[in-house]
């Protein structure tokens, strides 16, 4: 309407302005350019009107219209499969699913950490403390899928900061034995103990325990083959068994023809109402080290152990969570107690030889709780102890406990944006020498990739 | 020799396990809706353990040592599927040590797989939050999935249990005539809300506002399973104005803060919908599951 209106006007316009006089050809064109804009308007203008229209249009229709009668739609996938009812075709489908974790830190500590020891513990190579400042730690990469029908497994590469691809766990898993029967092979962390079998970013601190980290050189993993099985009860009662091959702290040497360490584990499990589960375990570990090198702190090797050893750990785990949801607030009570013996022959860094028997014992109790969805706050203390005698124990060495009772507590601030990134900041009091080392750490870690299955 | 010994202990356990005959089949269902769907269709014949309840969460659960015990021992396995239970199924069913209910076994059943998906993501990328590429897991939120699920579980039931295969048909045609006429009724109370506009809390309700024709202007988590900011819900709140929302929704398992604030400050009403079957007094089987989630909806919106 408007647009005809204007457009009888315009000519109009243009015959009443005396063309022959002052109308230059700048006149004309600036004329031209403002009826452009004009008509630009307008086209906008009634664009807009129209689609206003029909929004009201649309709207009164739907106000009108009945509601639809009842159709109970069938998929149009296939139906009666038990599968997901995704019908890929490429060969990618069958890609395992692959995650990685980063993960990085800053780390502060008042003394030396090259200066770190534990009196009277011959310590493994990953027992210490990591290095001062900023740095980046092991990054993982797993790969995991079902193999077939019978099988299942999973490898996790770690690699080093500085350079170097390491196999961290490569197994293969029975998903169909019967009877509550499972075998695991290849390389794995050991069923042993509550946190041992659970990769370091599952942790709510950003180290593991002294009591851990002395005794079993903080994981305790192996190659070998694992059985478990699970009872048929109400209650989770689960028997496990692992023969190892031996090399790794606190074995070493892979005595008895590559099979010189061996372990059994038993757990209980359940429910206390809606809030609460728990999880308490007992497990006894053997090694036959020969040869077993000791580091310090700096990497320098303090002497080699050959002889058996035999440790014996308890572990419990209580969860709550408000009605059984975590995901608001939740708490956990963890601990674990290490009883662990050896006896053989210690040989120092210098190459002497002397007889050791060693009794040492410690653990840790840790409690976290989360007050808000994203945060939790934790607090852990730690304490080991040991009660060496021998010729092998001599004054200033590496296994006199020189009246010692080396004890650890943490406190840890934990934030997370999502499941896949998580922020930690810790402070320990770290008391395993005579001095005082105070420590500060910031951590964060990232997952990329699959959602991975969190174990109990 | 002591290896010996741990291979000895683990043979004799072996023959301790030897399971005595059970009369009813042993079924674990992931979420409560499930529960009370085999409670409809299997009746006497099958022993029924919930893993989850309308309380909990069912992206986020525990895998607990009690569900690795229960799961050891089931017949068949109802879950979702779609990636709903993927943080903690797949590491009960790997420990559970019961090769029937394996994925891909008659013994695993995923209702997601017998209904239409909704919000199918053309892409995925976590930028978006812990989105599903299968699509919205929610599907039982929409009562006529009930019934596909129904059919669909009947024959699987049938298919497990040959000797009370009439017993579950029975039951399942008794069922499907019931929720028939429900549907009808809820159909028929429903009209009211038909294009009536909300919020809620998280994008758990696809297939009920496919139902009811409802319109979900708004979630108050602006990325799925991470916690609403204070900017995010004060956009919310100026969003009011321009395109007002009837009411707000959040589920019984969900922390109400977030709602109830924005409920306030807008001057809307906040509803607490059950989600699931024991979310609220009133919805203490599935038919009374819908009932109440209707009635809510009604009284909010004042129809």
């Amino acid at each position: 309407m408007r647009k005809t209106i204007i457009a009888w006007l315009l000519p109009c316009m243009l015959l009443v302005v005396p063309q022959a006089q002052a109308a230059t050809l700048d006149d004309l064109q600036l004329l031209k350019q403002q009826m452009r804009q004009m008509q630009e308007k307008i086209d906008k203008m009634e664009a807009e009107m129209q689609a206003s229209k029909q929004r009201e249009a649309e709207a009164a229709a739907k106000a009108a219209q009945p509601v639809p009668p009842i159709v109970v739609q069938a998929p149009p996938v296939n139906q009666g499969d038990a599968g997901s009812g995704v019908t890929r075709s490429d060969a990618n489908a069958f890609n395992p699913q692959i995650s990685m974790i980063l993960n990085g830190s800053y780390r502060g500590f008042s003394r030396d950490p090259a200066l770190f020891a534990v009196p009277g513990f011959a310590t493994g190579d990953a027992a210490g403390l990591g290095d001062r400042g900023l740095g980046i730690n092991e990054s993982e990469l797993n790969f995991a899928a079902n193999v077939d029908n019978r099988f299942y497994a999973s490898s996790t590469l770690s690699l080093a900061p500085q350079g170097g691809l390491t196999v961290e766990e490569a197994y293969a898993q029975t998903l169909d034995l019967p009877a509550g029967l499972t075998i695991k092979g290849g390389r794995f962390f050991s069923g042993i103990g509550y946190i041992n079998e659970f990769h370091p970013h599952h942790d709510d601190f950003i180290d593991r325990s002294l009591a851990n980290r002395v005794f079993l050189n903080n994981t305790f993993a192996g190659d070998g083959l694992q059985a478990r099985w699970l009872a048929p009860t109400d209650m989770y009662v689960e028997l496990g068994g692992e023969l190892l091959r031996g090399d790794r702290f606190p074995g070493g040497g892979a005595a008895l023809r590559g099979s010189g360490a061996w372990d059994a584990f038993l757990r209980l499990g359940g429910d206390v109402g809606f809030s609460n589960s728990w999880l308490a375990g007992v497990s006894w570990l053997g090694n036959k080290p020969t040869g077993r090198a000791s580091f310090d702190n700096a990497g320098a090797q303090t002497g080699t152990f050959d002889g058996n050893s035999n440790l014996i750990i308890a572990d419990m785990v209580w969860k709550w969570a408000p009605d059984g949801n975590p995901v608001e607030r939740n708490f956990k009570l963890q601990s674990e107690l290490f009883f662990g013996n050896e006896q053989g022959a210690f040989t120092d860094a210098a190459g002497t030889p002397g007889l050791l028997t060693a009794r040492q014992r410690g653990g840790y109790a840790e409690a976290v709780y989360q007050f808000t969805k994203g945060w939790d706050i934790g607090v852990r203390h730690s304490m080991v102890f040991a009660a060496n005698s021998g010729s092998a124990v001599v004054p200033g060495g590496v296994l006199d406990a020189a009246g010692q009772h080396p004890w650890r507590s943490s406190v840890v601030l934990g934030y997370a944006n999502s499941e896949f990134s998580r922020f930690r900041l810790q402070y320990s009091r770290d008391h395993s020498q005579r001095l005082v080392d105070h420590q500060l750490a910031l951590q964060y870690i990232i997952l990329i990739g699959a959602h991975g299955a969190h174990q109990y | 020799m002591k290896s010996l010994l741990a291979v000895t202990l683990l043979v004799t356990s072996l023959f301790a396990s030897a399971m005595p005959a059970h009369a009813a089949m042993r079924v674990f269902a992931c979420e409560p809706e499930w529960a009370a769907l085999l409670m409809e269709l299997g009746g006497k014949d099958v022993d029924i353990h919930t893993a989850t309840s309308a309380m909990q969460d069912p992206h986020h659960i525990q895998a607990r040592p009690s569900l690795i015990a229960s799961m050891r021992r089931a017949d068949l396995v109802v879950a979702t599927g779609a990636q709903l239970e993927i943080g903690w199924l797949p590491v009960l069913l790997r420990q559970s040590a019961n090769p029937a209910i394996q994925p891909g076994k008659p013994g695993y059943f995923e209702a997601a797989s017998f209904v239409r998906m909704l919000e199918v993501p053309a892409s995925v990328d976590r930028i978006q939050g812990d989105v599903h590429p299968a699509g919205n897991p929610h599907i039982h939120t929409d009562p006529r999935n009930i019934l596909l699920v129904a059919g669909a579980l009947n024959e699987r039931l049938q298919q497990l249990d040959v000797a009370h295969a009439d017993a579950y048909q029975r039951r399942y045609k008794d069922f499907s005539g019931r929720w028939q006429a429900a549907l009808q009724r809820w159909q028929a109370e429903a009209s009211p809300l038909h294009g009536v506009k909300l919020i809620a809390y998280h994008k758990g309700w696809a297939y009920m506002l496919d139902w009811l024709g409802l319109d979900e202007v708004a979630t108050i988590e602006s990325v799925s399973g991470v916690p609403p900011g204070a900017a995010h819900l004060a956009d919310l709140l100026a969003r009011q104005k321009v395109d007002p929302a009837l009411m707000v929704i959040y589920a019984a398992y969900q922390d109400g803060k977030a709602s109830e604030w924005l409920g306030s400050k807008a001057g809307i009403p906040v509803v607490k919908l059950p989600f699931t079957v024991g979310g609220s007094d009133q919805a203490g089987n599935l038919f009374a599951l819908y009932d109440d989630t209707l009635q809510l909806l009604l009284r909010a919106a004042g129809r």
